[in-house]
C-alpha cells in the first residue's frame, strides 16, 4: 500500500513537470541551466523567509499557541513577496546576461528568447516548490504504513466519529485517510508547480511590457493561492478554486506569449494532415 | 576485523598517494587515445595538482585544486577567428560544457546518496578512525570538540600539502616510474578492496545470499576491466563512468570515516587550500603546471574526469578533429559527494540534501563562467564547498523548522 501511495503521489505531483523537462528543456544546455539557476533563486527566498520567521520565532513566546500560527501565516505571506521579488531579481539577471551576450555577438545572437526563459526561469521555481513540499512527505510514505505525519492523526482524520474501541478501523481508516491526505498533496503541489510556470511567464512578459498592473495581478494570484492553502487540510475548499485559478493561469498565459486559437487551430489541423499523409 | 581494517587503512595511504600519480599517468595514456590533445590543455590539467596532494586518503580529492580545462578547440579558434565569433563559439559551447560536468558530477552524487539512505553501514559510527584524523570527538563536549575537529583539519591539510610537495618534486625530477607505480598500487585498492567492500554491505543490506566463487569473479573481472580502463585504453564512457565509481566509494569512505564536525570544517579548509594552491605564484599546483608547460607534456592526469566533446564539423578548424572537453579533477567529485552525502546522513531530511544539490551546481555553474572569462586552470572546490556549506547549515537549521511547521499545518507557500 505504501509503495503505491509513493509512486502514485509521486507520479501526481512531478509527472507534469518531468514531462515538460524532457521535452522542452532536456535538450538544450542553456535551459537545463536557467532551470537551475531559478531553483536556486527560489532556494534563496525561502532561506530568507526561513530566517525571518525563525527570528520572529525565537524573539516570541513559544507557549502561545495562537501567537506561533499567527506567526507562520504572516511566514506564509512574507514568503510569498520574497519570492516575488526574487522572481524579478531574476529576470533583471537574465536581462543582464541577454544584452550582454547581444552585445558581444554580431548577429541576433541570442541563443534563447525572453519568453523561453521566463517559461524555464518559471518552471524551475515550480519544481523547486514542488520538490520541497512533497519530497519529505513522499519519503516518509515509504516508511512503514503512515498514520500520517510526525504521526500525529489527528491532522489526518477525515472521517466522522467513530466508537474507539473499534480500534483495527481505526487503524484502516487512519491509513486510508492518509493516503487521501496524500494525494491531496500531491494534487496541490502540482497546481503549485503549473502556477509558478504560468506565472513566470507572465510575469516576465509584464516587465518586458512595463505592464505593473500584471505584475501586481500575478502577485495578488500568489498570495490568494497562499491563503487558499490556509484552508487546509479542507482540501475541498482550497483544491477547486485553486485548479480554478491554475486553468486561468494557463488560458492567460498562453495568450500573452503569443498563442492565439488561431494557431491552436493550426496545432490541430497540422496534426490532423499529419495524420493523414503518413 | 579492526586490524584488517586499521591495516587496510594503512596501505589506503600509501595507495591513495600512488593512485594519484598513477591516475595521472593512465590518463596521459587515456587522453593520447581519446583526445588529441593540444599542447594547450594539459596546462589547464588541475588534476595534475589533484593527483600530487593524493597521497593522502585525502589526497584522492586531487581534485582539491581541480582545474577546468578550457576546451582545446576554442582555443586553437581564438587565432583564427575574429573576436565576436570566437566569444559566440565561446558561450554557445560554455552552455554544453556545463552540462557535460553535470551530469557525472549530479550522477556520483546520486549514487552517494542512494547508498547513503539505503546501506546503513556509511553511516554507523564507528571508533576506527582514519590516521590522518587522529583526534576522537567527543559529544559530551562541545568546546573540546570544536577544537578536536580543527587540530584534525591542521593534520589533514598538513599531510596534504607535504604529499603535494613531495609530490611537485618527484615530477620535478622525472621519477615517473616511481609515481606511475604508486598510482598503480592506488587503483588497485581501490577498485578491489573497497568494491568488495561496498558489494558485502550492500548484499548484507538486501540480505542477499552470494557465494565466494561468484562474488571472487565479479570483483575480479570489476577491477581487472577499470585498471584497464583508467591506466591503458578503454571506451571514454567506461571510463567515465570507472571514474564516478571510484570517487562514489571514495566519497562514502571519508562520510563513514571522518567525524562529525571535523567533516565540515575538513571541506572548508581544503576549498581555501585549493584556492591557494592553484592561484597563488608560489603554490604547489600551480607550479605542477608550469613545469609541465615548460616541457611541453600533459601533466599527470591522475584522476581526471574528462567529458570529451565531439566538435562538430565546420566549427573548429577541419585540420584539428580534436575532440576538446572539459576536465574536471576527480577530488572535486569526491568533495562534492561528500558534502551532499553528509547533508543526506545526518538529519534525514531530504530538503537539506537538495538544497545542497542544488548550491553545488550553481557553485559549478559559476566556476565555469569564470573559467570562460579568464581562460585559465581554476580550482573548482571553492565557490561550491561555500555554497553547499552555507546552504547545508542554513537549511539544516532555518528552512526545515519552516518547512516542517508548514507541512504540519499543511500551508503551502
Amino acid at each position: 500500500m505504501t509503495l503505491a501511495v509513493f509512486f502514485g503521489c509521486a507520479f501526481i505531483a512531478f509527472g507534469p513537470a518531468f514531462a515538460l523537462f524532457v521535452f522542452t528543456i532536456a535538450k538544450d544546455p542553456l535551459r537545463v541551466i536557467i532551470l537551475i539557476a531559478g531553483a536556486f533563486f527560489w532556494l534563496l527566498s525561502l532561506l530568507l523567509s526561513s530566517l525571518v520567521w525563525f527570528i520572529a520565532i525565537k524573539a516570541s513566546n513559544s507557549q502561545d499557541l495562537t501567537l506561533q500560527r499567527g506567526l507562520l501565516i504572516f511566514g506564509v505571506f512574507f514568503s510569498v513577496l520574497l519570492q516575488e521579488v526574487f522572481r524579478f531579481t531574476y529576470y533583471r539577471l537574465l536581462r543582464k546576461a541577454t544584452e550582454g551576450l547581444a552585445a558581444i555577438t554580431d548577429d541576433d545572437g541570442s541563443a534563447i528568447s525572453v519568453r523561453q526563459m521566463a517559461y524555464v526561469a518559471g518552471l524551475g521555481f515550480g519544481i523547486m516548490s514542488g520538490a520541497f513540499s512533497m519530497i519529505n512527505v513522499l519519503s516518509d510514505s515509504l516508511g512503514p504504513g503512515t498514520v500520517g505525519i510526525f504521526g500525529d492523526s489527528q491532522y489526518y482524520f477525515i472521517t466522522a466519529d467513530m466508537p474507539s474501541s473499534k480500534i483495527f478501523r481505526r487503524v484502516k481508516t487512519n491509513l486510508k485517510s492518509s493516503s487521501l491526505i496524500q494525494k491531496m498533496r500531491a494534487l496541490m503541489t502540482l497546481a503549485l508547480t503549473l502556477l509558478h510556470t504560468f506565472w513566470g511567464v507572465l510575469f516576465f512578459e509584464g516587465c518586458e511590457k512595463s505592464c505593473w498592473w500584471v505584475i501586481a495581478a500575478v502577485v495578488s494570484l500568489h498570495l490568494l493561492v497562499a491563503g487558499l492553502s490556509l484552508l487546509n487540510p479542507l482540501y475541498e475548499g482550497s483544491l477547486p478554486p485553486v485548479y480554478g485559478i491554475t486553468l486561468l493561469m494557463g488560458v492567460w498565459a498562453f495568450f500573452s506569449s503569443g498563442g492565439s486559437l488561431h494557431s491552436l487551430n493550426a496545432l490541430c489541423t497540422r496534426r490532423k494532415a499529419e495524420g493523414e499523409s503518413s | 576485523m579492526c586490524l584488517l581494517q586499521l591495516w587496510a587503512f594503512g596501505f589506503c595511504h600509501l595507495l591513495f598517494m600512488n593512485t594519484s600519480d598513477s591516475e595521472e599517468d593512465s590518463y596521459n595514456e587515456r587522453s593520447s587515445l581519446v583526445q588529441c590533445e593540444s599542447p594547450t590543455i594539459p596546462s589547464y590539467n588541475q588534476d595534475h595538482d589533484m593527483s600530487l596532494p593524493q597521497e593522502t586518503d585525502t589526497k584522492r580529492r586531487r581534485p582539491v585544486s581541480s582545474g577546468l580545462d578550457e576546451p582545446g578547440p576554442v582555443e586553437r579558434e581564438r587565432a583564427s577567428t575574429p573576436d565576436g565569433e570566437e566569444e559566440e563559439l565561446t558561450l554557445k559551447y560554455g552552455a554544453k560544457h556545463v552540462i557535460m560536468l553535470f551530469i557525472p558530477v549530479t550522477l556520483c552524487m546520486v549514487v552517494v546518496v542512494a547508498t547513503i539512505k539505503s546501506v546503513s553501514f556509511y553511516t554507523e559510527k564507528t571508533s576506527q578512525r582514519l590516521i590522518y584524523t587522529p583526534f576522537e570527538e567527543d559529544p559530551n563536549y562541545v568546546g573540546q570538540r570544536l577544537l578536536y575537529s580543527l587540530l584534525n583539519t591542521m593534520v589533514m591539510i598538513s599531510v596534504i600539502v607535504v604529499m603535494t610537495i613531495i609530490l611537485v618534486v618527484l615530477y620535478k625530477y622525472r621519477c615517473y616510474k616511481f609515481i606511475h607505480g604508486w598510482l598503480i598500487l592506488s587503483s588497485l585498492m581501490l577498485l578491489f578492496w573497497f568494491s568488495f567492500m561496498y558489494l558485502g554491505e550492500v548484499f548484507k543490506t538486501y540480505n542477499v545470499a552470494m557465494d565466494y566463487p561468484t562474488l571472487a569473479m565479479i570483483i575480479w573481472n570489476f577491477g581487472v576491466v577499470g585498471m584497464i580502463c583508467i591506466h591503458w585504453k578503454g571506451p571514454l564512457r567506461l571510463q567515465q563512468a570507472y571514474l564516478i565509481v571510484i570517487s562514489a566509494l571514495m566519497a562514502l569512505i571519508f562520510i563513514k570515516y571522518l567525524p562529525e564536525w571535523s567533516a565540515w570544517v575538513i571541506l572548508g579548509a581544503i576549498s581555501i587550500y585549493d584556492l591557494i594552491a592553484v592561484l597563488c605564484p608560489k603554490g604547489p599546483l600551480r607550479m605542477l603546471v608550469e613545469t609541465a608547460q615548460e616541457r611541453n607534456e600533459p601533466i599527470f592526469p591522475a584522476l581526471i574526469y574528462s567529458s570529451a566533446m565531439v566538435w562538430m564539423v565546420g566549427m573548429a578548424d577541419s585540420s584539428n578533429p580534436d575532440s576538446g572537453g572539459v576536465k574536471l579533477g576527480l577530488g572535486d567529485f569526491i568533495f562534492y559527494s561528500v558534502l551532499v552525502g553528509k547533508a543526506a546522513a545526518t538529519g534525514g531530511d531530504w530538503n537539506t540534501t537538495l538544497a545542497c544539490f542544488v548550491a553545488i551546481l550553481i557553485g559549478l555553474c559559476l566556476t565555469l563562467l569564470l573559467l570562460a572569462i579568464f581562460k585559465k586552470a581554476l580550482p573548482a572546490l571553492p565557490i561550491s564547498i561555500t555554497f553547499g556549506l552555507v546552504f547545508y547549515f542554513s537549511t539544516d537549521n532555518l528552512v526545515r523548522p519552516f518547512m516542517d511547521s508548514l507541512a504540519a499545518h499543511q500551508y503551502y507557500i
